[in-house]
């Protein structure tokens, strides 16, 4: 029976292929949104772990969370360095990393931050930052970058850059007197840090000195050991990531900080706003969800109108078959196995392609935006769809199936040209 | 088989109508057929003659009336029963598109035994492999075996795939052989040809044969000549039969 179905199949096999693709298509392209929904999600999740709070000017939580964390979108204000320091101040706080943004070094963040970052900051399962090669920053004019940067702009270990006010890929004022030089390399989290080149508080001050003073925009600038020697005091930051002693005490922190009095500003736990931002992006992925939901169906309709229409041209067929003893449930069988063999043969290339698009696109989506979508095995969530797209398929053959079983009953011997 | 009769195919008061509101296509008092018998049953197109076939293989099922083929009797069949009881016993030709297009001529001819059991213990009895009695139809039909054997059918002309669909029905030896206007697609040479193979095969069989024409010319070669409307007392409307004249 699955020979006779097979060799039939292979005798259309221009409209079997056709089949077969369109239903490989739909399952590629609901199993990529289902892969990207979901490490997207991780992606996010496994960014910040261990930070109690994020506090920056007041604005939307889930706008503070994007910029300070993710590094999308920008800070509409600072945070003084007092408040800064009154914060820091208060007893229930263990640490407080210091985060600067608003620069760039050839298309990646600049972050103007402290020691810290490298002590405290975790990612994923509470892991720290680890160094590939060199070390922190000493100097004003060292950096440490992701390592992103280090691949993509093919820096080592003591190469000069030079960065630029501005975040856009070319920068409006170019620092080029003086010139930043790796001190380190920070080994991959797939988190956004892989993106950013770190420098501290104060580099980010000497890189706005002329800037500030108005002087040598166009010129040569102010020379690199004049700026070391001025006193080079941060007096505002973008946001701060807060570790708490305990974490008993971080509603009545945030209320703290939500109510300080001298700047408006805004603390947020970071697991809440995260929650708050699925929210928000959960009507798009229902869309696209839905979208992929009728791509799929779209292929089933598909294959059943391909089996219906052979119908036709078939009832010889099924009469030949029927008059050498082949039974009805024969028939309906043989209609039921070719569905079969179609919708398998679509998940199987549609799985195929799927793998294709995630690896290509994988590598994309880490330059571009930083995610990180890596090829596994397909989840529970997947087999799920898997499941049901092979379910549906054979549901969708035993239409044509059931009408050429009732035909072959119908027709008797005689053959319907 | 439930008892052992002179007569292959026995039909008796048989009616048959394509629905319940139709005017019967089929009212039949009686139709027998001798074992070994060659008959030649001829009528008008539309008279009935392949609803008559398809009654007789079990295809269809009479209104009212009792048949009886091979000995047993149609209607104690079950409907599983039935189509096995067709290919035990029968072997089909018919007009055209006789084969499977995306099986090779061996895999057509094979068909008959994957469905049967019995013919294919019949077709591999002797000390001879299924193979080989396949070989043997086929070149037995002038189709030289060790050449056509794995041809695609689509590569056959018509006069050939209608060899190919004698050799299906011969092999396994069934009791009757039907064949619904099998030359009618061929041009007149080939129509003979085609004639003298099957009767020396069927003759070597000892099978009987129902062969549906509306040739009057091929008649000559059977034993007996019958024509459906001596038979069918059903009533057969007059604008039909004009239409046809
Ligand atoms: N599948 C069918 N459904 C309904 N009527 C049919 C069907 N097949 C044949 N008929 C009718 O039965 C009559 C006899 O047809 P048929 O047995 O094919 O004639 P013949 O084989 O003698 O040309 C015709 O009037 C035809 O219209
Ligand atoms: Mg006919």
């Amino acid at each position: 029976m699955i020979s006779i179905a097979w060799k039939s199949l292979c005798n259309r096999w221009p409209t079997a292929l056709l089949a077969v693709l369109a239903i490989a298509m739909s399952v590629a392209l609901i199993l990529t949104v289902e892969k990207i929904r979901r490490d997207a999600r991780t992606s996010f999740t496994q960014t910040i772990s261990g930070t109690d709070l994020v506090v920056g000017a007041r604005s939307g939580a889930v706008q503070l969370l994007l910029y300070s964390v993710f590094r999308i979108g920008n800070a509409t204000n600072n945070i003084s360095w007092e408040s800064v320091d009154d914060i820091k101040k208060r007893q229930a706080i263990d640490w407080v990393i210091p985060i600067s943004l608003g620069d760039s070094h050839g298309g990646f963040r600049v972050l103007g931050t402290n020691h810290d970052y490298f002590d405290h900051y975790r990612y994923g399962n509470k892991t720290a930052l680890s160094f590939a090669e060199g070390k922190r920053f000493e100097d004003v004019f060292d950096a440490v970058i992701g390592s992103e940067v280090a691949a993509q702009l093919k820096y080592r270990i003591g190469d000069e850059m030079v960065v630029a006010h501005g975040t856009g890929r070319v920068g409006l004022v170019k620092h080029d007197k003086q010139p930043f030089k790796v001190s380190g390399i920070l080994n991959a989290t797939g988190t956004p840090v892989d993106r950013a080149v770190h420098v501290s508080l104060e580099g980010i001050e000497a890189m706005h000195v002329d800037w500030r003073n108005g002087a040598n925009v166009k010129g040569e600038g102010t020379a690199a050991d004049e700026i070391r020697n001025m006193e080079l005091k941060p007096t505002a930051v973008t946001a701060l990531l807060v570790g708490l002693k305990s974490k008993a005490t971080v509603f009545r922190e945030q209320r703290a900080i939500n109510t300080y009095r001298a700047e408006p500003l805004l603390a947020i736990l970071p697991g809440v706003a995260l929650q708050e931002l699925w929210g928000l992006v959960s009507v798009a992925e229902l869309a696209l969800m839905i979208v992929s939901v009728v791509v799929v169906i779209a292929g089933l309709v598909n294959l059943m109108s391909v089996l219906l229409a052979g119908l036709n041209e078939r009832r010889r067929e099924m009469a030949v078959l029927r008059s050498v003893g082949a039974r009805p449930i024969h028939v309906f069988l043989l209609l039921c196995i070719e569905s079969t063999l179609l919708t398998m043969g679509g998940i199987i290339i549609g799985l195929m392609l799927h793998y294709a698009l995630t690896g290509v696109g994988a590598v994309y989506l880490q330059q571009r935006f930083g995610l990180t979508v890596q090829l596994t095995l397909p989840h529970t969530a997947e087999i799920r769809i898997l499941l049901f797209v092979a379910f549906a398929g054979i549901l969708a053959g035993m239409i044509p199936a059931l009408q050429a079983y009732r035909k072959s009953l119908a027709d008797g011997l005689s053959q319907k040209l | 088989m439930t008892s052992v009769t002179q007569h292959i195919v026995e039909l008796n008061d048989v009616r048959f109508a394509w629905n319940k509101h139709a005017k019967p296509v089929l009212d039949i008092r009686e139709f027998k057929m001798q074992r070994g018998e060659h008959v030649f049953l001829q009528g008008p197109s539309g008279s009935g003659k392949t609803t008559l076939l398809s009654l007789i293989a079990a295809v269809l099922s009479p209104q009212s009336g009792e048949i009886t083929v091979d000995g047993q009797p149609l209607a104690e069949l079950r409907r599983g029963q039935r189509d096995q009881f067709r290919v035990d016993h029968i072997g089909l030709v018919f007009q055209q598109f006789n084969l499977l297009p995306f099986l090779s001529v061996a895999d057509n001819v094979r068909l008959s035994c994957r469905f049967s059991p019995t013919r294919k213990a019949r077709a591999s009895k002797e000390g001879r492999s299924l193979d080989q009695e396949i070989d043997r139809l086929l070149d037995a039909m002038q189709l030289s075996a060790s050449e056509y054997r794995h041809r695609p059918t689509s590569q056959l002309s018509v006069g050939q795939q209608q060899r190919v669909a004698v050799a299906r029905a011969l092999i396994g030896q069934p009791a009757l052989i039907i064949a619904d206007e099998p030359t009618s697609s061929l041009d007149s040479d080939a129509r003979q040809a085609f004639l003298d193979l099957l009767f020396s095969e069927i003759e070597a069989a000892g099978s009987t044969l129902l062969f549906v024409s509306h040739d009057a010319l091929l008649a000559s070669s059977f034993n007996r000549r019958v024509d459906l409307r001596d038979i069918n007392s059903a009533a057969y409307s007059a604008s039909t039969a004009g239409e046809l004249r």
